[in-house]
């Protein structure tokens, strides 16, 4: 595989192709905040946190690191005013949904986010994927989907599924950023609601 | 019927369709779309076919069942041939009458004509009425003259010659390049040229291809994709055929909503004919050119218009857009090189073969070429889809074509693009419809809707009900879309029931930024556009409801009230009789006083107040004036006459 000469915030940086922005970037040692990627999974661009500017000849433009693809010349900045901006409001707008992730706290204080700027929401979920995309593509059980969508989308078990697959995985509780109670709860509320049963009610 | 093998033979078959057919015998055309059936053309149709029968005229007349005419204002349509007298809002007790004079007769119904609202005039021709004469009808003019079942009618116009012609004299190198050559710009909603993508998928490596119609046409108040493929499908059919000559692909997909069910019905029967007929299967027209088409079922996600979603729906998923930065033209369905356009764009493709790139593109503007369908809609006097060459001003589309706004109303604001769109002011009406010109004025061509407003429209509320739209439809993967549009909608909601608060419009543009930014497909970056024209061409608006807690529009309901003026109440009863809230206190003789705390502000006493005391009133920002002393509220009149 032939290497490819990039430069990001200035640095040389050597990367083979078919790399992403993001896996380049991080090679070099080089942090650029994500909250929906991770290593095992093909890339989301959900959470839209890695965006960057990429300068191809005179064109810039701003790209999610971790689905844009290396180039040869191309020239990466992680961060500017823009950037900067664009972060600290998605982190706001998450922080809506889980004010005491960890995660998003630490992020939140690197771009001066305020955690209480938009009034709370009720589910913690920031819709990250991990969980849903863990279970398809490592664990291939899709025990855990996305329901619905746009503002009512959430994550669900499938009980028939989960009841089997479950209890002795739980590996997707730790990848959860914010809170992995949410999935455990979404997880018991499926599985302490009554099976369908077969016999058909009397209302029916 | 049998195969069609070569080109000599479809012209064989052309001129044996054309010498049965005699062009003087009288033919009733009823306007049989989606929204005339709606008016009742069904009904018509039957009592026309009863009558015929009746008056056992089966073998002097016929009745031909055709798409939209375009004029759905006035549904049901009926245009009689050869004469082309044409009769609008017809009712199933009118059939008598039509059949007889197109046949014995020959004469005209003249109570069923247009009436021109300016010069009282009675129009027989549909080429003179105002709203026909000002259009360019290219792609959609056939609609009105042929049955969409039947694909003899679309041969007797020439049908399928384009594709005779591309097979026979052109190779698809040469067509690709026509295609280019005439500039033709992608008319569902980004204009992206439809030569450039065909040319990139071509050149992609692979051996599959695909090409596809996106009929997912899901804008509130647009239907010009629907009707086509009511009215005409085979000319979709035949330019997507064209396509993937040209492209080199031998597998077509048509993404239709299912909630178009006679667009579906329509094309299910346009291509099972085609398949008869041999311009679908293997070695089409005796070439070695072979081609399918399948017909693909959409579930009613407006995000699924976005060519990388719908091309995820088509594998079967969920309907959302992809991450990649690679052209769905090299890498698109199962990764292979897909060519989407939309169904105007394809229904373009035979007319630029027939007709040659030069022909095409003299019509319209330097960047934006051929003629666009618009549906207008919203407060204009002739709702309807109209075809206009690009380059024609708003204000021609509105009064011209249009008839302007009903009810001696002011014009305010016209919408353009769908949801994503913007709204464009009385200023700019001079404004030349094109792709950038829109564009320019912080609107979008999209694909074609344009929704008229009056001064009753309030801006905030406009932008309140498109980003409501908008955060219903999106599809919830990616941050700025779907919690950007969740807090936008919020912050809208709040400014048009008067708890809108300092620093709101900041916030608002600061959401709409990073959107626009940020977001992972199109429907996320365009999203706040109706926000951004409005409070572009409307902040005064935004400023009178947020600091004044005033809707200039009177239209916010919290924001206003309504008020009975005491020197104009004439103690009628009416609205006190009509008010579902028992909220009009009043008897007769005694001026009438609104229980504001009972009224619901339904606006029935404002209807329904004659408009010679017009007594009602709606106010905003201020206070309502206290009732008038009981003594005071008696009406005493001297004589009868006032």
């Amino acid at each position: 595989m032939s290497d490819i000469l990039v430069r990001i915030d200035g640095k040389e940086v050597e990367a083979s192709e078919g790399m992403t922005v993001l896996e380049a970037a991080q090679s070099a040692g080089i942090s650029i905040p994500t909250l929906c990627h991770h290593e095992k999974l093909e890339p989301f661009g959900g959470c839209r946190l890695c965006i960057v500017e990429v300068q191809v000849g005179d064109w810039m433009k701003r790209v999610v690191s971790c689905v844009y693809l290396v180039e040869k010349n191309l020239v990466v900045r992680t961060r500017s005013e823009m950037i900067d901006k664009i972060r600290k409001m998605i982190l706001e707008l998450q922080l809506a949904h889980a004010p005491d992730s960890p995660e998003l706290l630490d992020l939140a204080k690197e771009y001066g986010a305020d955690k209480d700027r938009f009034d709370k929401e009720a589910s913690f979920c920031i819709h990250c994927g991990l969980c849903v995309r863990y279970c398809d593509e490592v664990k291939k059980k899709n025990a855990v989907g996305f329901v619905d969508r746009g503002i009512r989308k959430e994550i669900s078990f499938i009980p028939e599924i989960a009841a089997k697959e479950c209890w002795d995985c739980k590996e997707c509780f730790p990848l959860c950023p914010t809170e992995a109670l949410q999935a455990a709860f979404v997880l018991t509320k499926s599985l302490i609601s009554p099976p369908p049963s077969r016999e058909p009610t009397s209302e029916e | 019927m049998p195969r069609i093998n070569s080109p000599s033979e479809l012209e064989k078959l052309r001129q044996g369709i054309l010498s049965d057919r005699d062009p003087e015998k009288p033919c009733i055309t009823l306007c049989s779309g989606s929204a005339c059936h709606a008016t009742g053309s069904g009904d018509v149709a039957a009592s026309i076919e009863a009558e015929i029968e009746k008056q056992g005229l089966s073998a002097e007349l016929d009745l031909r069942k055709t798409g939209c005419h375009g004029f759905c204002e006035r549904g049901p349509i009926i245009v009689n041939h050869p004469e082309e007298s044409c009769y609008f809002q017809i009712k199933p007790e009118d059939a008598p009458e039509i059949v007889s004079q197109a046949v014995k007769e020959k004469g005209i119904v003249e109570r069923l004509l247009y009436t021109d609202p300016n010069t009282d005039e009675k129009i027989i021709n549909e080429s003179e009425i105002p709203f026909y004469k000002n259009q360019e009808r290219l792609v959609f003019g056939s609609n009105g003259s042929i049955d969409p079942k039947s694909i003899d009618d679309y041969l007797a116009i020439g049908g399928y010659s384009a594709l005779e012609k591309a097979l026979s004299q052109m190779t698809p190198e040469q067509v690709l390049e026509e295609v280019k050559k005439s500039n033709l710009r992608g008319r569902g909603g980004g204009g992206f040229p439809a030569g450039r993508k065909w040319e990139e998928s071509r050149n992609a490596p692979g051996d599959i291809k695909y090409v596809i119609v996106n009929a997912d046409e899901g804008d509130p108040g647009a239907y010009m994709d629907r009707s086509l493929l009511e009215g005409n499908p085979h000319s979709v059919l035949e330019g997507l055929m064209i396509g993937a000559y040209a492209i080199g692909s031998h597998e077509g997909y048509i993404y239709v909503r299912q909630e178009y069910p006679l667009a579906v019905k329509n094309l299910a029967i346009a291509l099972t004919q085609a398949e008869e007929y041999g311009f679908l299967g293997k070695n089409i027209l005796g070439s070695d050119f072979n081609f399918n088409i399948i017909v693909h079922k959409g579930a009613g996600a407006f995000v699924c218009g976005e060519s990388s979603a719908l091309m995820t729906a088509l594998e079967g998923r969920a309907g959302e857009p992809r991450p990649k930065y690679i052209h769905t033209a090299v890498k698109g369905v199962w990764d292979n090189p897909s060519v989407l356009n939309n169904v105007e764009t394809w229904a373009n493709v035979p007319l630029i073969i027939n007709k040659g790139a030069d022909w095409f593109t003299k019509i319209g503007t330097e960047k934006s070429k051929g003629t666009k369908i618009f549906s207008l809609v919203g407060k204009i006097t002739n709702t309807g889809l109209v075809e206009v060459p690009m380059g024609m001003t708003l204000r021609d589309i509105i009064y011209e074509i249009g008839g302007g706004i009903p009810g001696g109303k002011k014009f305010k604001a016209v919408q353009t693009g769908g949801p994503s769109g913007g709204c464009i002011p009385e200023n700019l009406l001079d404004l030349e419809v094109g792709f950038d010109e829109l564009s320019k004025a912080g609107s979008m061509m999209g694909s074609g809707g344009m929704i008229v407003m009056d001064e009753d429209i309030c801006m905030v509320d406009v932008a309140r009900y498109f980003i409501d739209f908008l955060t219903d439809e999106s599809c919830g993967k990616c941050v700025p879309c779907r919690e950007g549009l969740r807090q936008m909608l919020k912050v809208l909601t709040n400014i048009t029931e008067g708890k809108g608060n300092e620093g709101d419009i900041e916030l608002l543009e600061e959401l709409s930024e990073v959107a626009k930014e940020a977001s992972l497909c199109a429907l996320g970056t365009s999203a706040p556009n109706p926000f951004l024209s409005t409070v572009r061409y409307f902040r005064d608006e935004y400023e009178a409801h947020i600091k004044e807690k005033r809707c200039p529009a009177l239209s916010c309901k919290e924001l206003i009230a309504y008020h009975i003026d005491p020197d104009k109440c004439q103690a009628c009863m009416i609205c006190a009789r009509k008010c579902p809230a028992d909220a009009v206190d009043g008897g007769k003789k005694k001026i009438h006083i609104i229980n504001q705390e009972k009224c619901t502000k339904c606006g029935t006493c404002f209807e329904v107040c004659p408009s010679r005391f017009s007594a009602v009133q709606k106010i905003s920002g201020e206070s309502v004036p206290p009732p008038i002393a009981e003594e005071k509220r008696i009406i005493t009149r001297k004589s009868k006459e006032k």
